[in-house]
């Protein structure tokens, strides 16, 4: 259970040309990608998730290769079995809790109806305490509602790792705190690995047992993360 | 009770109707390719599909009757090959109609796929979705509102289209002759009773498709 990334590509927006070419290796349960904003933390993360094409380079998750520009290996996004947690959540805002959770385990062209009876659907309703919010519409939801209906939208599909983009970063302080506390205590309910992208040095603390740095596209540097080593300077 | 003004009603309902299928379909399709595609020429093409809405409708019949006319490109060839004649026809009323009326659900529906947020249909896809999936569950649903106000505009502009019909399929009581041909026929001829008739089972179609649309509206609001 390891990532193994290669990326390299040349995005252009608003005229300026940025270049993200960086390469790590991970093995650890968790792994935070750190950095500040515009160093191409999210377009590597897409890249993993592919939802991104890269230029060149190699992605692959223990055994399995997701994507190697030499020999023309591109899985589609719905094929690589991560779960993505979004920064804003991106919960679907016409179906309710339970059909968020329940929307990657239908198939076809219709979308699962408000009563839709799926066994694992009604665990991840419990264990996250959703249950009673079930038939409510994301913007009805608190802030932790919202994130625990996301993370078991992307669980029950029953993901090979989760990939969360800078969960925290547009709550204010106090609500961050309390959900960095929820985050992890749910994390350490499931046996999922993930990799998190942060510039905020208190989620490396509490989440990076391996960090990767990241600068201008590159990383400046990468390593465990032992416990109580406190914030790194970057 | 002059039944001549019921066919009519029935004639334009219909014409409407199919008009506004058939801009259903490509109404919508030609607005999520000017949305979601980029290619040299996108803007112009938008321009050019907007045109019918600018243009005057006798401008367009013209430009009709060149292409699909006995000896235009279009009409020439479906004649020999299929034995199909448009011109003075119901169905030469619906293309003249759909035309018309086609920019309207267009630009709704461009718009509408605009606003949705691509996170979401990002999403859909890292939970498993393939890209018609994703397109009917997540990307048509967020822009259905959208695209129902234009679609019901477009309804509303085909039932009172006037000059593109004309010129291409006449004024043939019972085959071509649609309500708002039949008014003019009528107060041409000095028919006021009749054109008294016209105008208000004219005005009292809209006043249902109006109310119509408002319930509908809010029926769909309340849909997942």
């Amino acid at each position: 259970m390891s990532f193994d990334v290669s990326v390299h590509k040349r995005v252009r927006s608003a005229g300026r040309e940025f270049v993200l070419d960086l390469q790590f290796k991970t093995d650890a349960r968790r792994t935070v990608l750190y950095g500040p904003s515009g160093a191409g933390k999210t377009l590597t993360l897409q890249a993993i998730a592919g939802l991104l094409t890269p230029d060149q380079g190699r992605i692959a998750f223990g055994a399995d290769l997701l994507f190697d520009s030499s020999r023309r290996v591109n899985l589609p996004a719905r094929q690589r079995r991560f779960g993505y947690l979004f920064q804003d959540y991106a919960l679907f805002p016409r179906l309710t809790v339970r059909q968020n959770i329940a929307f990657g385990l239908q198939r076809g062209w219709l979308n699962p109806s408000r009563r839709v009876a799926h066994e694992a659907v009604a665990h991840w309703l419990q264990v996250f305490e959703l249950t009673e919010v079930a038939g409510q519409r994301p913007h009805e939801l608190s802030g932790g509602q919202r994130q625990r209906t996301a993370l078991a939208r992307a669980l029950v599909n029953q993901p090979r790792a989760l990939l969360l983009d800078e969960p925290f970063s547009a709550l204010d302080p106090e609500l961050r705190e309390r959900m960095r506390d929820e985050l992890e205590q749910l994390l350490d309910r499931v046996d999922v690995p993930m990799l998190m992208i942060t510039h905020d040095p208190a989620d490396l603390a509490r989440f990076g047992q391996h960090r990767v740095m990241l600068r201008e596209g590159r990383v400046s540097e990468a390593g465990p993360l032992s416990p109580g080593a406190g914030h790194p300077a970057v | 009770m002059d039944s001549s003004a019921w066919v009519a009603l029935a004639l334009s309902l219909k014409v409407a109707g199919w008009a506004t299928a058939l801009n259903l379909v490509l109404g919508v399709a030609a607005g999520y390719a000017l949305a979601r595609t980029r290619f040299i020429g996108r803007d112009v093409l938008d321009a050019l599909l907007t045109l019918p809405m600018v243009l005057p409708p006798t401008v367009l019949g013209y430009y009709l009757l060149v292409v699909v006319g006995k000896r235009g490109w279009l009409g020439a060839w479906l004649h020999e090959t299929f034995g199909i004649h448009l011109i003075f026809t119901w169905q030469g009323a619906v293309i003249a109609a759909t035309i018309v009326a086609f920019p309207l659900v267009m630009k709704a529906a461009r718009a509408a796929f605009e606003g949705v947020d691509p996170k979401l249909e990002q999403a859909a896809r890292v939970l498993g979705l393939g890209e018609v999936a994703v397109f009917f569950r997540v990307t048509l649903p967020m822009a259905w509102h959208g695209i129902l106000a234009g679609v019901l505009l477009a309804f509303a502009r085909a039932l009172g289209e006037f000059g593109a019909t004309l010129m291409v399929a006449g004024s043939i009581p019972g085959q071509t002759q649609t309500l708002s041909i039949a008014v003019y026929e009528a107060v041409q001829a000095g028919q006021d009773d009749q054109a008294n008739l016209l105008v208000l089972i004219t005005s009292l179609t809209c006043i249902v498709v109006l109310l119509a649309a408002g319930r509908l509206s809010k029926v769909r609001g309340g849909l997942p």
